[in-house]
């Protein structure tokens, strides 16, 4: 079985965002790229599933050069074979879908991972149109996940709860934390990633569906008041949240 | 342009989801400004109270019913609302951002050829557009975007749209039954947490961090929460060491929360902490240390130990709920 995984290189969730002078995307100064945590446990869920049944995964990343770091990172974990779709433009959330979906098509792969989201736009929703525009069964923010035969079974999150979900191969699913404990690259892992090829493609141009008309810093929250400094403020607060703020 | 809106309900245990119901509110003061019409389609078995969302402004709600649909399932759910929105010809769909919304509205997406837009905390017309706001890294960064795409769909978060008071109007409820259904994806059995209310949906949140010292004194998190109604959240530092789970995170890889009050308890306010909660509309901070950075933000602090605070709290509220 061929297996799939899409990553995305993403800043670091410690990183502060500052916006440049375009007014429209991220000043990049200073912003260490990450993996995308959530990936982490996308490309784990496909080696467990190789590990057991065999097959062969590839790892795919649409991005500017940079985002090698992330596919070397995957490859160092185990994965086979690593295609970097390269572009820097800007791409909705649709626009990025069909590029990724080509090259699924292309590695002929039936069986997807993704990150439930990536941590920059956080959008969500890139592995459910992929999906959709692949024709697949798609499970999302997945976790567990159970294949047997063409089967699978996987628990998803839902709000106060989880569903169990049941669909057929060909699938997508999107991993959450929980579904997994991602395994640190190997010392052998990293050297022999490093040796790999990452294939470079040139991914078609599509027309995005949604502009960015700015992009702008949420307005400064101003500090509010320290009550006190023992529990002898507690009277003083609780009587604040009733009849100032008036939210209990 | 046609302007004719479509909003999509969400209905669990056979009772509308509130978050549905901002949506139709959001939906339909929008369609008054662009002077467009919006109607409403649900799917589902039986669902009480439809005809009470003529209350936020809808005419009429298109209920396409099987029992079999009593749970959600991405294809049967998808194919239906796709075919309905269509053959009625609307060209703007609006749903919640909860986690069928957001498993939903981009298989709809696809099957529409629509541009959508997830996630949105404001709606607001510029021209003849709609400019929909949404935060990014978790809240970090905000982006205004337009849908450029003849068909759009808007996704919107939980718990930011204020559905305020319905009025007295009653919608037109036409009932469908639906005959040919689609299992390709099916949701077998849903496992509820037991009697937890979720960060994600809370008017209110009480939230733990570090400063709790131990896994063994949440409770404390736990008691102030039940008292005032409010759901537990967590900071990514006690989930990482395996204190609380992970449904109860708030943050970056966590749940981005808007309640009206959150009370930050032992919590010192790493970024993408206060990302993923900093728009709640009253942030109370206890910690020890008057330097934690969560009081930058908070409106309300005590810098204290929250080991004396929190029970002082709880006797306190008590003692006025008498």
């Amino acid at each position: 079985m061929k297996i799939a995984v899409c990553v995305s290189h993403v800043p670091d969730t410690a990183a502060k965002i500052n916006i440049n002078s375009s007014g429209k995307e991220i000043d990049p100064a200073g912003v260490t790229y990450i993996l995308n945590p959530y990936d982490e446990f996308a490309i784990e869920e496909a080696l467990k599933t190789k590990e057991k049944f065999g097959g062969e995964t590839v790892v795919i990343s649409l991005g500017s050069d940079a985002s090698k770091e992330s596919l070397r990172k995957a490859l160092a974990m185990g994965i086979d074979n690593a295609v970097l779709l390269k572009d820097a433009q800007y791409r909705d959330s649709l626009s990025v879908a069909k590029a990724l979906a080509e090259e699924i098509k292309f590695q002929n792969a039936e069986l997807v991972f993704f990150g439930k989201q990536s941590v920059d736009y956080d959008n969500s929703i890139v592995g459910q149109l992929t999906s959709e525009l692949l024709g697949y069964n798609c499970i999302s923010v997945a976790v567990s996940f159970a294949l047997e035969g063409n089967n699978i079974v996987c628990e998803r999150e839902i709000e106060g709860g989880k569903e169990v979900v049941e669909t057929n191969l060909p699938a997508l699913i999107t991993t959450q934390k929980g579904l997994n404990e991602p395994r640190y690259a190997s010392l052998k892992g990293i050297m022999a990633a490093k040796k790999k090829e990452i294939v470079e493609k040139i991914p078609a141009t599509t027309s995005n569906y949604v502009e960015v008309v700015t992009m702008k810093k949420p307005t400064a929250k101003q500090p509010g008041r320290i009550v006190g400094t023992d529990v002898n403020a507690v009277p003083e607060l609780v009587r604040l949240l009733r009849e100032e703020a008036k939210v209990i | 342009m046609t302007n004719k809106f479509l909003v999509i309900i969400e209905q669990r245990n056979k009772q509308i989801k509130k978050s549905s119901i901002e949506a139709v509110k959001a939906a339909s003061d929008i369609a008054s400004k662009l002077h467009g019409t919006v109607e409403a389609v649900s799917v589902g078995g039986d669902i009480d109270g439809l005809a009470l969302l003529g209350g936020y402004g809808i005419s009429k709600v298109t209920h396409l019913k099987n029992d079999a649909l009593l749970n959600y399932s991405a294809s049967a759910y998808t194919s239906l609302i796709s075919n309905f929105a269509i053959e009625n010809n609307f060209d703007t769909v609006f749903i919640s951002a909860s986690a069928m919304g957001k498993d939903l509205a981009p298989i709809v997406a696809v099957k529409l050829d629509a541009g959508i837009a997830v996630d949105c905390v404001s709606l607001n017309i510029e021209g003849n557009d709609i400019l929909a706001t949404r935060p990014i890294f978790a809240g970090k960064a905000l982006i205004d975007v337009k849908i450029i795409s003849p068909k759009k769909i808007f996704v919107l978060r939980p718990n930011v749209f204020n559905a305020g008071q319905p009025s007295a109007a009653l919608a037109e409820v036409v009932t469908v039954n639906i005959e040919s259904l689609e299992f390709k994806i099916k949701v077998n059995e849903i496992k509820k947490s037991e009697g937890k209310l979720d960060v994600a949906e809370a008017d209110m949140i009480v939230s733990g961090g570090r400063g709790m010292k131990g896994p063994e004194h949440f409770h404390l998190v736990e008691e102030l929460a039940g008292i005032i109604g409010a759901a537990s959240g967590a900071s990514r530092a006690v989930v990482d060491a395996g204190w609380r789970p992970h449904a109860e995170q708030v943050g970056q890889t966590g749940k981005t929360v808007s309640p009206n009050l959150y009370i930050a308890l032992g919590i010192s306010g790493a970024i993408q902490h206060l990302a993923g909660m900093r728009s709640s509309k009253c942030i109370v901070a206890i910690n020890k240390d008057k330097d934690a950075p969560i009081f930058q933000i908070a409106d309300y602090g005590i810098v204290g130990d929250v080991f004396e605070i929190v029970p002082a709290m709880i006797e306190e509220i008590k003692k006025i709920n008498s």
